[in-house]
């Protein structure tokens, strides 16, 4: 049975390797296969069964033509505007409002209303690295990549750490499930009750971070102009 | 009645287009490449269901080739540049934002609504996968809007789409790739190799010990994994309900509400949760592969601190 974890060793080794994912992944599902009993035909067969199962999955991409098309009218440059105009606006109330408006709605079921692909690059990675440099001036690429990339984690942060409090989600009803199995009879409100103190908690301490993040970016841009002059 | 079906078909002309895009594309060295990666995920949606299980496992196999050995091109479609763009960022103005806002609210509205919708007493729209339909439904809205409101033709769209799958490349197809390693796994009986595994290893002789055994082992085993679902039901079977519930009486609904979101803090720190992690860095345009990641581990390491205090203080009242 031990065997199996191969699959395992094969991911972490191919990820830290920065290999190519789709051929990381696609070796660990043959070796797990293998070490689990399976001849390589079924491997095959069961991972393409799989795939197929999971189709649903890729059909976020379906968003990528209005995504695109809405840039190419000028939906990212309108962002940046927009944030410029608030002068208000600085780079971690941008980020920490997403994050919390993300939060709230996650946390009464509306899921929907963000995700990467459709708010956060077209509107409000834009709007970060707008209201930032508005602030400091033009950054570098690497100072740029790391706001995109806070822009990407306070909208996970947001998610997952919301996601539980409403009683309808997922997770909530494989709890409950798992828990009924094992005769343990629970309430779906009682499992989001108890969901609140850890949303706190992610918020409050991503905030922070964020703060922390604007702060370097701005004691670092201060640096630099200094060495400049 | 109109299930997911309908929705693969849509996608299957869409993926098909780009791909027929791609097959044109002179600028594109590697076009034939790109043309035959859509092509195949094209054929995946619309006849996934009739190629057998077996000639699916082919089908993304030969993606896999072509994405990992072969590498894909970037396509060269007609865009338009900063400057026309700052200019129809200010005749357009917040007509953009009506039209990006489009999708949620249009799947927010529909995925409440669909189950109102019955013909003869039978739902029009499949009741499991409201969701989906809705998404599909508010990218249909939102490209007429752009095409009434904004004057984006509709060949325009494919070809800004197919701009970004470009820019997505492997990482397009690596979350439906992970879901289907999540099935071979557990057909392995990975999990149970890991739950023993932590079970065995984990001393946990003492409340504290179980508590955090439990809530480290849970963001471990979900970054192994890549999702808190798969881990849970294992950890909580091993560690959870044995030593929390049984022997120190632990109260249950706080233990599996806490030990869930722990688990999430895995998934803030693993490429195997590739959607979140791995799929902005390239939506992004960002250099390193891992700087999501670098930019939520902190919070995920304290985070589950914060848990394990929380579940120790609260579980045992």
């Amino acid at each position: 049975m031990l065997l199996t974890l191969l699959g395992v060793a094969v991911v972490v080794a191919g990820f830290a390797a920065r290999l190519n994912p789709l051929l990381v992944v696609a070796t660990a599902a043959i070796v797990t296969g293998l070490a689990g009993g399976l001849d390589l035909i079924a491997v095959i067969a069961a991972f393409g069964k799989a795939f197929n199962e999971n189709r649903y999955i890729s059909l976020a991409w379906l968003v990528l033509p209005v995504i695109g098309a809405l840039e190419r009218a000028g939906l990212q440059e309108r962002a940046r505007d927009f944030i410029v105009g608030l002068r208000a606006m600085t780079m971690f109330r941008i980020l920490v409002l997403y994050m919390l408006m993300r939060q709230v709605a996650v946390a009464i079921g509306l899921t929907s209303l963000g995700g990467q692909a459709s708010m956060v690059r077209p509107l409000i990675a834009p709007m970060a690295e707008a209201a930032a440099e508005a602030e400091l001036g033009p950054l570098p690429a690497a100072k740029r990549d790391e706001i995109r990339a806070h822009a990407a984690a306070a909208e996970n942060v947001g998610l997952f750490f919301g996601e539980d409090i409403f009683i309808a989600i997922g997770s909530i009803l494989l709890i409950k499930g798992f828990l009924e199995q094992n005769g343990i009879i629970v309430e779906p409100l009682q499992l989001s009750v108890w969901a609140i103190p850890t949303a706190v908690a992610a918020f409050v301490i991503h905030a922070v971070r964020l703060y922390l993040f604007g702060r370097k970016l701005a004691h670092g841009s201060a640096e630099q102009k200094k060495a400049l002059t | 009645m109109i299930g997911l079906s309908a929705v693969y078909l849509l996608a299957g002309v869409i993926f098909g287009a780009i791909a027929m895009m791609s097959a044109v594309d002179r600028g594109n060295p590697k076009r034939w490449i790109n043309a035959l990666f859509w092509g195949l995920f094209a054929a995946s949606f619309l006849v996934g269901d009739v190629l057998g299980d077996l000639g699916n496992g082919v089908l993304v196999l030969a993606m896999v080739v072509l994405a990992g050995f072969v590498g894909l091109g970037i396509g060269s479609p007609a865009t338009t540049n900063t400057a026309t763009r700052r200019q129809s960022a200010l005749s357009f103005g917040n007509k953009l934002f009506v039209v990006a806002l489009t999708i949620p609210f249009v799947t927010l509205i529909g995925s409440l609504s669909f189950n109102a919708i019955t013909i003869g007493g039978r739902p029009l729209i499949d009741p499991a996968q409201t969701t989906l339909i809705a998404f599909a439904l508010s990218v249909i809205v939102a490209i007429v809007l752009a095409r009434v409101m904004l004057r984006q033709k509709v060949p325009a769209a494919l070809d800004e789409g197919r701009r970004l799958l470009d820019l997505l490349g492997w990482a397009s197809l690596l979350p439906q790739m992970l879901a289907a390693l999540g099935a071979v796994f557990a057909l392995a009986g990975l999990g149970t190799a890991v739950g023993d595994l932590a079970a065995q290893a984990i001393p946990a002789d003492n409340r504290l010990a179980a508590v955090a055994a439990y809530t480290i082992g849970m963001a471990v085993f979900t970054a192994i994994m890549g999702n808190a679902f798969a881990a849970f039901p294992v950890m909580t079977a091993g560690i959870g309900l044995p030593l929390i519930v049984m022997r120190y009486g632990g109260d249950p609904t706080i233990m599996s509400a806490i030990g869930m979101l722990s688990g999430f803090c895995g998934t803030l720190t693993t490429p195997m949760a590739a959607n979140f992690n791995l799929v902005p860095v390239a939506l992004l345009g960002i250099e390193d592969r891992y700087a999501v990641i670098k930019a939520q581990i902190p919070t995920a390491i304290v985070l589950l601190a914060v848990n394990t205090v929380l579940m120790y203080a609260l579980v045992f009242r």
